[in-house]
């Protein structure tokens, strides 16, 4: 039986933590993200769970802990938010490469300088190719659920990989809304028991993990690491029906809102889709055919799924809340472009950079953007396919 | 009352305001309605200007961005007449709720209420003052706020309120924010 709550995201998620009951919990407070684990470390200290805490001195130290109880066989988790994440870098690609299947809520907020603690995409934007899976969520429920269902993802024996739940910073972790928790019983059930593969600890079967691997190895090593992406969709997709079984909602690699016979389109993630979509109910009010894809696998990515939900439409515009600094797009109207590119008719696609460092995304902003893409579906003409919005000149 | 009511809120650090609009949330969540609370994050000071939002509605809430039209705008600080808009971008028939000893017309002509809209006070310091020793207005608001939009039942609120404040709060502390909420709701001026 569900129950229904009105509680925060970081809360939200805390609690499906502690319904999973990790082994290991490596943490460092770091706003906004502080709330969810100063939660845990209640359920730890209230014996809600069994997990072994480990209160570290810095993020970079906090993913080296993962790795370690990791590798010695325990489900682990830690969280985090910008600059945290920023400092994981180097291990990041240690947990990834070692395939160490990690649960790490990041919760979405600006990096510095200059200094900001709101909510945009910058940080986990910028860990995008570390190897990681990540999963992007709208609200307190998505968040939620993504938790629990990471870690079936994670522990696949197909997979393996750790992955990170990203909820935007304030407007979803500190806000409170209504949602639905499933039963403690059904979430151990659901995500079963962990076992390590080849346990560090096991003294009995001594294995060597991060060993030196030389140009003779290295690359078909990453090749592998390649093909254990490729097969995160699918599993992903089998982990959500399972999901869909016990929880009722259904998720896929992306969501799709009146998109099929669109002819006009936004791509945007996390919580600034949900106000959209409001918007999107106005324009076909209007008779004017919008729709919206909202990604929620965004690592791997589906080049292909997407690709096809997207082709058929005349004008898109990528919302992206984080730019990549690289002389050219947003990270995901990058990955939009790509998933695009070998199709002969295809939609022209814009990219708007918006709510860099929590500035307001308002309805009036997917209004501009969905009423600019109508003009440019009827002439075909762009004046500009990359710009800032909701900026002061 | 509409399918959705937007609230806004202005208060001041260390008033409650945002405790006030999570309960609102809270014990608005009954009868399978979605809500929504959040404050407006600054640097968060002692005294400093404020605003909280509430969303309450029968059908599912996607927008995750401020209320900027709101129907019901509780002032917890009456000081913040002075210096901010309260009410900008209030709907028509807005309703204002204004923590103040003073008449309600006389609030209405200082906010230049439209003649649409409902301006009402309620002396909820002076009340807080009485039920609970210290100047937090945010249950005989919340009192208010109940009465006048018929959200929820005041027992409902009640039971909410005593459920929020009972986490952190002495019996004496809870039982005085219960009486403070029931008079806010008995005590509301109408213009």
């Amino acid at each position: 039986m569900a129950k229904i709550v009105a509680i925060t995201g970081n809360e939200a998620v805390a609690h499906a933590l502690r319904q999973v009951d990790p082994d290991v919990c490596a943490a460092y407070p770091i706003t906004p993200q502080t709330d969810m684990m100063q939660r845990f470390s209640s359920f730890v200290s209230d014996g809600l769970v069994k997990t072994e805490l480990i209160l570290v001195e810095s993020e970079h130290s906090a993913m080296s802990s993962c790795v370690g109880a990791s590798a010695a066989g325990g489900r682990v988790i830690t969280a985090t938010s910008s600059q945290g994440l920023a400092l994981m870098w180097e291990i990041l690609f240690i947990a990834s490469g070692t395939r160490l299947p990690i649960i790490m809520p990041v919760v979405n907020r600006a990096l510095s300088a200059p200094l900001n603690i709101h909510g945009d995409h910058s940080d986990a934007m910028g860990a995008r190719d570390t190897g990681w899976i990540q999963l992007w969520s709208e609200n307190a429920q998505e968040a939620y659920d993504n938790t629990i269902q990471a870690f079936r993802i994670a522990e696949h024996m197909d997979i393996r990989l750790p992955v990170m739940i990203c909820l935007d910073g304030f407007i979803i972790s500190h806000s409170i809304e209504r949602m639905e928790y499933l039963e403690d019983e059904e979430v151990r059930n659901f995500v079963g028991e962990f076992k390590q593969l080849n346990p560090l600890l096991d003294l009995g079967h001594p294995v060597s993990y991060g060993p030196l691997i030389l140009p003779d190895y290295y690359m078909e090593y990453r090749k592998a690491q390649d093909e254990v992406a490729s097969k995160v969709s699918s599993v992903v997709l089998e982990v959500a029906e399972d999901f869909e079984k016990l929880s009722g909602r259904k998720y896929g690699l992306f969501e799709t809102y009146r998109l099929e016979d669109a002819e006009i389109g936004l791509v945007i993630v996390n919580s600034a889709a949900g106000t959209s979509k409001d918007v999107v109910d106005e324009f076909r009010d209007r008779g004017i055919k919008a729709g919206l894809l909202k990604p929620r696998l965004y690592r791997p990515f589906p080049y292909k799924e997407t690709g096809e939900a997207l082709k058929h439409l005349k004008a898109v515009c990528v919302l992206d809340r984080a730019d990549a600094f690289g002389g050219s797009f947003g990270p995901v109207y990058l990955d939009i472009a790509t998933s695009l590119y070998q199709y002969k008719k295809k939609p022209i696609l814009i990219n708007k950079i918006y709510g860099l460092g929590g500035r307001d995304y308002l309805p009036e902003h997917a209004e501009l953007v969905l009423n600019e893409l109508a003009e440019i579906a009827k002439t075909g003409t762009v004046k500009s396919y990359k710009e800032y919005i909701s900026v002061r000149e | 009352m509409a399918d959705i009511v937007e609230i806004r809120w202005h208060g001041r650090g260390g008033q409650g305001t945002v405790t006030a609009a999570k309960v609102l949330a809270d014990a608005c969540l009954s009868g399978g309605r979605h809500v929504q609370a959040f404050p407006e994050y600054g640097p968060e000071r002692a005294g400093a200007p404020l605003r909280a939002y509430n969303r309450i509605s029968s059908k599912e809430l996607r927008m995750h961005c401020p209320v900027l039209r709101p129907q019901v705008v509780c002032v917890v600080d009456a000081t913040l007449l002075d210096s901010i808009d309260v009410a900008e971008g209030a709907k028509k028939d807005a309703i204002f709720i204004v923590n103040s000893s003073k008449d309600p017309d006389e609030i209405r002509e200082k906010l230049q209420a439209e003649p649409g809209q409902k301006v009402v006070t309620v002396d909820a310091t002076k009340i807080a003052l009485d039920c609970i020793g210290r100047a937090l207005p945010n249950a005989p608001m919340l009192g208010a706020l109940c009465k006048l939009t018929g959200l929820v039942p005041l027992d409902h609120l009640l039971e909410d309120v005593r459920k929020s404040f009972g986490e952190k709060f002495s019996q004496k502390i809870i039982d005085g924010n219960l009486e403070a909420a029931r008079r806010g709701y008995g005590e509301v001026r109408e213009g």
